[in-house]
């Protein structure tokens, strides 16, 4: 068989682009429930928001980076105010209650923008054009840029974690939230924290996605799936693991996409979830606990 | 019997609580009270409930009945976190450190607060590492990885850097060896001598009885009987009806 | 039975009754659209029932039933189409086999998960069937769906005759009520008391020496079977099978009637379906009144899911036990 070198190496850069940006979507998804044991369904939709406030401030500005800045800060205000109304009332209940909460929350979130924007999809204006020329196609230098951000807004995230006051005191809340609480750590506003941080992410990677797809209110539902497909397969609460499985599910998509069409190469990630959970539920990357 | 402190008020004044686990009725009225400075010990077999009495204290454990009050306010039902902030520091019975963490950050979960200078940081950390110079030897090493002695040694350390007025110990020399149990001791008499009041509780009865001024004694959930530690010896028959076998 | 609990007996029964025979005399009394409004809630409520059995007695949150409910359809449209004249009894069966097998397939892998892994997995299955049914398109018709003639009530080559919608009707609230029965027989019985300890407990349900996932397994194929005949009475009525329907809002949607008429009650559900159903009809025709009562054209869209997505949100905080959750025990015992 003739071995299509060039469009692999297309794909593959193709499957790190949105791999990273699937990466940023699920550690947000995955910090929130490693330190709050929340399943977040209505990240999708803060990731819908996130574009959408990049579209409304990209149209009154004319800046790019201005509407991703505003659209980082305002949705981490909504996560945020979403947190202490909805989800602290729910402290110490069943799980299932946060999941039926949050999907609520998408349920609104995603009714109200269609309702406010209307069904037709907008655009993000690429910040730059400019191309450089990889094998037959004129690739743009763009998408280089989104995956090179959203690697550097995970590092800045996994620095901040490491080094930073309030890092430790996450840190220290994910592993003994009661003995955090006993050292004076406060331990409800970390968590309102951590989900404004998530939040945030989310809404980055909205608006850096925002120009290579349309903008429109249910774009959420397909992102929050493979994210929490990333999710589990890399281990809950384990963001390194997470970051390894997006870009793992996206080169195996890129790479399906080559034969099958893109809807349904979400059959590959499923593939890969139900194998997870058959031989290494805790995670693909994450040890097998004895 | 017992003087206790009546000429300003209690740092620390528990009165008739009652805790409950599910249908358990663990604290049946209990009340003890610790002065500013004072070292005061909570004596009784297992599962009594002396445990439970400084989680309610921590505010770990809610209870159902009674109060907490702490210099004369009532703090009962405050989150822990903000009574860590008025002065109580907590070491649990089985120390849980963070042991994914290093050693200098388990300190900093103290040491990071409002209102607290670089310069002062840095003493309080001086003062950790002369008191505990294996926590220094260690301090970028993960908590997980001390031995149990000295993940002892860190839970009081990290206490100490929140500057409390009042530190709540539950058997801190549980499973100890005994040239640790001496330096147990020794931090505890520190801790006097800075004007940290104590509520020890214990196993070890003669460390108790010399480290402390007032010995309360509890049984099934309540508190029974409290004496001057100077008026005991270890083969008191007080000792016996309340911790003998 | 002691006296008390024969006396609760009698007044359950009694008003089991009463609404059983209001509910068959309404399609005699109200217009063509609220006849057909009845008939799609206890459509919706059968669904919404055959989950709580995962939900309610096993404690086992589904987001998959939306798979269960489609393949009862497509399995209904399957038969309908394959087979002339079509028959009703091959309908219901085509759809039941084909949601159990789905079932079997989703209990097979998701058994071993517990609570949010469950939750999580079922909800992507339910969306790998959904891209399956809709990108195959030469089989299931793809993003249009297949409609179908409706088959005829009876026994063909005896005697059939067509519904209409009151017939149509009871016929539905006659499959509601039974399949009610039936599972209300299920829950007392020693295997439905089996679930809810799993429920309660499962760790020492396992250690009691019970075979948990067997138990569990059984549980899903049950509900998923109650699921597709919700789907094969929703074909015959509709006339049509769409992907829309196995997409995971449809899940979603039936988790939403469980917590509004409190779980574990199996009566709640399809209560909560009603209330939910009513409820967007008020709001769909609320706001569009608004608009043109004080002119204010903007509000005439307003989605419906937005103050019944708000109402939801309210009723997890501050009902979590759902509208008939007080009488849970009331209603489980007698």
């Amino acid at each position: 068989m003739d071995i299509p070198w060039d469009i692999i190496v297309i794909q593959t850069v193709n499957g790190l682009v949105s791999g990273m940006i699937l990466a940023l979507v699920a550690s947000g998804l995955t910090l929130i429930f490693g330190i709050m044991d929340v399943v977040n369904f209505a990240h999708g939709e803060l990731f819908m928001l996130g574009a959408y406030m990049g579209v409304i401030v990209l149209t009154t500005t004319g800046s790019f980076w201005l509407a991703l800045v505003l659209a980082i800060l305002i949705v981490a205000l909504l996560g945020a105010a979403m947190q202490v109304i909805t989800l602290r009332p729910l402290l110490g209940r069943d799980p299932l209650n946060t999941i039926l909460a949050t999907f609520g929350i998408s349920l609104v979130l995603q009714n109200y923008a269609l309702w406010q924007f209307g069904p037709v999809a907008r655009k993000i204006q690429e910040p730059f054009t400019g191309q450089f020329t990889l094998f037959y196609l004129q690739y743009p230098w763009y998408r280089i840029v989104i995956a090179a951000l959203s690697a550097g807004i995970i590092g800045g995230l996994y620095l901040f974690l490491k080094y930073g006051r309030y890092g430790i005191w996450i840190r220290a809340t994910t592993q003994d939230r009661v003995m955090a609480q006993a050292m004076g750590i406060p331990v409800p506003w970390v968590h309102t924290g951590v989900f404004a941080i998530g939040a945030g992410m989310a809404a980055a990677s909205g608006v850096l996605f925002g120009p290579l797809v349309g903008v429109n209110h249910a774009m959420g539902l397909d992102w929050v799936l493979k994210a929490f497909i990333v999710v589990v397969v890399g281990g809950m609460g384990n963001l390194g693991g997470s970051i390894l499985a997006a870009i793992f599910i996206s080169l195996l998509e890129a790479y399906a996409s080559i034969w099958v069409s893109p809807s349904q190469a979400i059959i590959v990630s499923s593939v890969v979830l139900i194998l997870t959970l058959l031989f290494r539920p805790t995670g693909l990357f994450v040890p097998t606990p004895k | 019997m017992s003087p206790s402190d009546t000429s300003k008020q209690p740092l620390v004044a528990v009165e008739d609580i009652h805790t409950y686990y599910g249908k358990s009725h663990i604290l049946n009225g209990v009340s003890l009270q610790v002065g500013a400075g004072e070292v005061v010990g909570l004596l009784g077999r297992n599962g009594v409930g002396k445990s439970t009495t400084l989680k309610t204290i921590m505010g770990l454990v809610s209870p159902s009945q009674g109060r907490v009050l702490f210099e004369g306010k009532t703090v009962s039902g405050m989150p822990s976190h903000k009574l860590a902030r008025l002065g109580i520091g907590y070491v649990p019975e089985d120390r849980r450190i963070f042991k994914l963490l290093t050693v200098m950050e388990n300190l900093r979960t103290g040491l990071d607060r409002d209102g607290v200078t670089e310069e002062k940081k840095k003493q309080l950390l001086d003062k950790a590492f002369t008191y505990f110079p294996r926590l220094g030897e260690r301090r970028a090493q993960a908590g997980g990885t001390l031995s149990g002695g000295e993940q002892q040694m860190l839970a009081i350390a990290r206490v100490m850097m929140l500057e409390p007025k009042i530190v709540l110990l539950d058997e801190p020399t549980e499973g100890l060896m005994p040239r640790m149990v001496s330096q147990i001791r020794e931090i505890i008499d520190v801790l006097h001598q800075e004007g940290v009041a104590i509520l020890l509780v214990e196993q070890n009865v003669p460390l108790t009885l010399a480290a402390s001024q007032r010995v309360y004694f509890m049984e099934k959930g309540a508190v029974r009987h409290q004496a001057l530690a100077s008026s005991l010896t270890v083969n008191d028959p007080v000792i016996h009806q309340y911790l003998g076998v | 039975m002691t006296q008390i609990s024969k006396r609760r007996a009698t007044v359950y029964w009694t008003g089991f009754s009463i609404i059983v025979v209001l509910l068959i005399v309404a399609p005699l009394v109200l217009p063509e659209f609220w006849r057909r409004f009845l008939t799609e809630i206890l459509i919706w409520g059968l669904l919404a029932m055959s989950s709580d059995l995962l939900i309610g007695y096993t404690g086992m949150v589904s987001f998959g039933h939306s798979a269960f409910f489609g393949l009862g359809m497509y399995g209904a449209a399957a038969a309908i189409l394959m087979v002339k004249p079509p028959n009703l009894w091959l309908a219901i069966l085509y759809g039941l086999a084909g949601s159990a097998a789905i079932a079997l397939f989703v209990a097979y892998f998701s058994t071993r998960l517990r609570d949010i892994y469950f939750a999580i997995t079922t909800l992507i299955f339910s969306q790998i069937f959904y891209v399956i049914i809709f990108t195959w398109t030469e089989v299931t018709g793809g993003e249009n769906g297949l409609s179908f003639p409706r088959p005829q009530l009876g026994i063909p080559g005896i005697y059939t005759t067509p519904f209409t919608s009151t017939t149509l009707h009871w016929f539905v609230l006659a499959a509601v009520v039974i399949s009610y029965l039936i599972l209300r027989r299920i829950t007392q019985s020693p295997f439905g008391m089996v679930l809810q300890s799993i429920r309660e407990n499962e760790a020492r349900t396992r250690a009691i020496g019970y075979p948990v996932e067997r138990y569990k397994m059984v549980a899903v194929m049950l509900s998923g079977l109650f699921a597709g005949l919700a789907g094969v009475l929703y074909a015959v009525q509709n006339r049509f099978a769409a992907p829309d329907f196995v997409y995971f809002l449809i899940s979603g949607e039936v988790v939403i009637f469980n917590v509004m008429g409190g779980i574990g009650t199996l009566l709640g559900p399809i209560l909560g379906a009603g209330f939910f159903l009513g409820l967007r009809e008020l709001f769909s025709r609320l706001f569009p009144w608004i608009a043109t009562t004080f002119n204010m054209p903007q509000i005439e869209q307003f989605p419906y899911l937005i103050p019944l997505g708000i109402i939801f949100i309210l009723m997890v905080i501050f009902l979590p036990q759902g509208l008939l959750g007080f009488a849970k025990r009331w209603l489980n015992s007698t």
